[in-house]
């Protein structure tokens, strides 16, 4: 009986320490994946900042005043003006050609929405 | 230890006297001395078995306490250290109100050179000054060959400049990664924005300090970690600015000014939406400032914050409001304007005549002096003083800008009768554009204080009221009567219903006395009159037209109607209706739409961090 207890206690160790050993590594790779993925994230955030301070200089008044101008011809954009505001209850729209789901009609819309 | 003897001759020989069996008293001493031998034995096993004991109990409660703690703590990732994120986290962003970006950080690389690594000095410093035209060779090739160990050579390059100083392959020339405040938007706001420089410096980062305007101000705020990376957001509306800033500069060049000033504030907070200077500057390269002459003639002197201007007549409705509220006028009381008028000395002149009397309305939409200085002297001195103290117009702004001490209101040291009277008609008293802001928005919101501030959506406190309701509409309803009848009529703007004054300021000497032909003239309003939202100041200085083969130089000439063309573009902009007669009719909705939920995650916008 004993010889085997001995047997099988070893064997529970052996088995333990296998295992212990295992998940120590697979620790330490995810952690090294992490560190990668952190540094991913900081190097996209890098580029996002990047890309948003591109997007505002593309966007500035001054050059989207110009483009407006040279595509006058095209795009006709003036100015906005106060005759342009409309209550959304004066629009009529038009009725449309089917409702896809019935059910769906539950939610209702603000209607004194204000639209330019 | 002294062993007793197995057999103690004493013992034996009395116990051979009895004849009895020494063998005996030996065994029994045996016996004894094993159950001392084996009591000893074990305890000496039961500490061995007690200390192993302790030890097994202290390592299996530390294995258990940490299992405890792992089980019940949250999962966390273990932080690891990213460097570059942490360079480009230094400084939040600056947005406008609706999160559009007015000021952010891009990485760049400055370079700097070991010159006692180089290779070869002299092509080193060929190569540098072909790439960047601003350095000189001479001077390049004196460092380079000298016993310097160090130097910095450009603080701020392109990538385009660092693959050329990189193509020079020399080992002495070495980049370090730089953040680097840009302005994407160029001159616009450049006053309120203030600009950026480098504090301490290192190879491997450098500090971006606010150099002035709201940069400055929020230095600490922009820098602090614990933002949590969150953009700072102003009330500046950048379509608004921008339409602003080209409304006025297109205003000044027509008018022939020299410079320009315009301020549109929101009256219920005191939120400024607009706010510009003319001429302005690009704060991705700020000028230096003036060391001598005139600070105004700088174009990073912002005339709205800084300049100490006497606004003139638009300060006539500031008496006329008190008398309004302490009641001793109604708006048709006859105030006695014969002209010139007489205190002490001096005479105070209108710029017509006005005949004998003119109802106090009439004061403010003819802009009489006379009739201003008559009310003024029904208030005295100490009661006026204290008005125009409780508008703000003694103090420098609340403005979060590190300007805006400097555009403390130059106020007269002593209040004699004939300051009191020129201080009524708005000449004396020397207030920025500002001031007068605040000042017209307080009477615009039912004469309940209003603070500027440049912070969008702050809870501030109430203001304290400094005029009764009843007073300010009466003065709001005078100043609708100036744009109706009066002397700016070139400023209705259909819809708009805009109450204001105008103001034509003759400007001071730096030696003493007036100019004659140069003015600072100045268009404050509020509108819709019947329920004031904003407020726009106008402010032009040296401005003149030509009008029917003479020069006019009045503000009803110059500053109206570029603030009349300042709200057409801006007042529908900011979402102003315009009110019209004409009544659309509402049409019911034929069938119910079907509206998209919203997203239900939110993305919580954070700056680089």
């Amino acid at each position: 009986m004993r010889p085997l207890t001995y047997l099988g206690v070893t064997l529970l160790v052996l088995a333990l320490a296998f295992w212990a050993y295992r998940e120590n590594y697979r620790t330490q790779a995810a952690m090294s994946e992490m560190g990668q993925i952190q540094r991913e994230i900081a190097g996209l955030r890098e580029d996002l900042g990047v890309l948003r301070a591109e997007w505002a200089y593309l966007n500035r008044p001054e050059r989207l005043r110009e483009l407006v101008n040279l595509n006058f011809e095209r795009l006709q954009l003036v100015p906005l003006e106060s005759g342009q505001y409309l209550d959304i209850g004066n629009v009529d729209y038009p009725k449309p050609p089917a409702p896809p789901e019935a059910e769906d009609a539950g939610d209702t819309a603000p209607s004194q929405e204000q639209q330019p | 230890m002294i062993r007793t003897p197995l057999r103690p001759l004493a013992r034996i020989l009395r116990a051979r006297e009895h004849g009895e069996n020494p063998d005996e008293i030996e065994a029994e001493n045996r016996r004894l001395r094993h159950e001392a031998i084996q009591h000893k034995a074990r305890r000496r096993a039961e500490g061995r078995l007690v200390l192993m004991a302790g030890f097994f109990l202290l390592a299996f409660g530390t294995v258990g306490v940490r299992m405890g703690v792992l089980a019940s703590s949250n999962p966390s990732e273990p932080r690891s250290q990213v460097l570059s994120a942490q360079i480009i986290s230094q400084r939040a962003d600056i947005t406008d109100r609706r999160g559009r970006v007015l000021a952010t950080n891009l990485l760049t690389h400055s370079v700097y050179a070991h010159p006692q690594q180089m290779v070869d000095p002299i092509g080193a410093a060929q190569g540098l000054a072909r790439i960047f035209p601003d350095l000189s060779e001479e001077k390049l090739i004196r460092d380079f060959t000298g016993n310097r160990k160090f130097m910095w050579i450009k603080r701020k390059i392109s990538p385009e400049q660092m693959q050329a100083v990189h193509d020079i392959g020399e080992p002495g020339l070495l980049f370090g990664p730089r953040e680097m405040r840009i302005y994407p938007n160029g001159d616009l706001a450049s006053h309120i924005l203030g600009g950026s420089g480098f504090g301490n410096e290192g190879v491997s980062s450098a500090e971006v300090l606010g150099v002035a305007g709201v940069e400055k101000a929020f230095d600490n705020w922009l820098r602090d970690p614990s933002n949590d990376g969150a953009p700072l957001a102003l009330s500046i509306d950048l379509s608004a600015q921008a339409a602003m800033e080209e409304v006025l500069a297109s205003g000044m060049a027509l008018m022939s000014a020299k410079g320009a000033a315009g301020i549109l504030m929101e009256v219920e907070t005191g939120e400024i939406l607009a706010m510009a200077s003319l001429p302005d500057f690009d704060p991705n390269n700020r000028p230096r400032p003036l060391l001598k002459g005139d600070a105004s003639d700088s174009p990073l002197f912002n005339r709205a914050v800084q300049g100490q201007y006497e606004l003139g007549s638009t300060f006539k409705i500031f008496p006329v409001a008190q008398a309004l509220d302490l009641k001793l006028i109604n708006p048709n009381s006859g105030i006695n304007s014969k002209s010139p008028m007489k205190i002490g000395k001096y005479l105070i002149n209108d710029f017509n005549n006005y005949g004998p009397q003119l109802s106090a309305t009439d004061v403010i939409v003819k802009s009489s002096n006379v009739g201003t200085v008559r009310i003024a002297q029904m208030l005295g001195v100490e009661r006026q003083k204290d008005f125009l103290q409780k508008l703000g117009l003694f103090e420098p702004t609340s403005i979060e800008m590190v300007e805006a001490p400097t555009g403390r209101p130059l106020v007269p040291p002593r209040w004699p009768a004939v300051t009191a009277a020129t201080v009524a008609f708005g000449h004396g008293l020397a207030a920025s554009p500002l001031h007068l802001a605040a000042a017209y928005a307080t009477i615009a919101n039912r004469g309940k204080r209003v603070e500027p501030t440049l912070i969008h959506g702050r809870k501030r406190p109430e203001g304290e009221q400094v005029l009764s309701p009843r007073a300010a509409e009466l003065a709001i309803s005078m100043l609708r009567q100036v744009v109706t009848r009066g002397t700016a009529k070139q400023a209705e703007v259909e819809g708009y219903e805009i109450a204001g004054k105008t103001g034509t300021a003759d400007k001071p000497r730096p030696s003493g006395g007036y100019y004659k032909n140069k003015v600072i003239s100045t268009f404050a309003s509020m509108f819709p009159a019947s329920d004031p939202k904003y407020v726009l100041i106008v402010t032009l200085d040296e401005p003149s037209v030509g009008s029917g083969g003479g020069e006019s130089r009045t503000a009803g000439a110059t500053a109206v109607p570029v603030a009349a063309e300042l709200v057409r573009r801006l007042a529908p902009m900011i979402g102003l209706e315009a009110k019209t007669d004409e009544s659309l009719p509402s049409i019911a909705a034929r069938f119910q739409p079907h509206v998209e939920p919203g997203p239900h995650d939110e993305i919580k916008l954070v700056a680089n961090q």
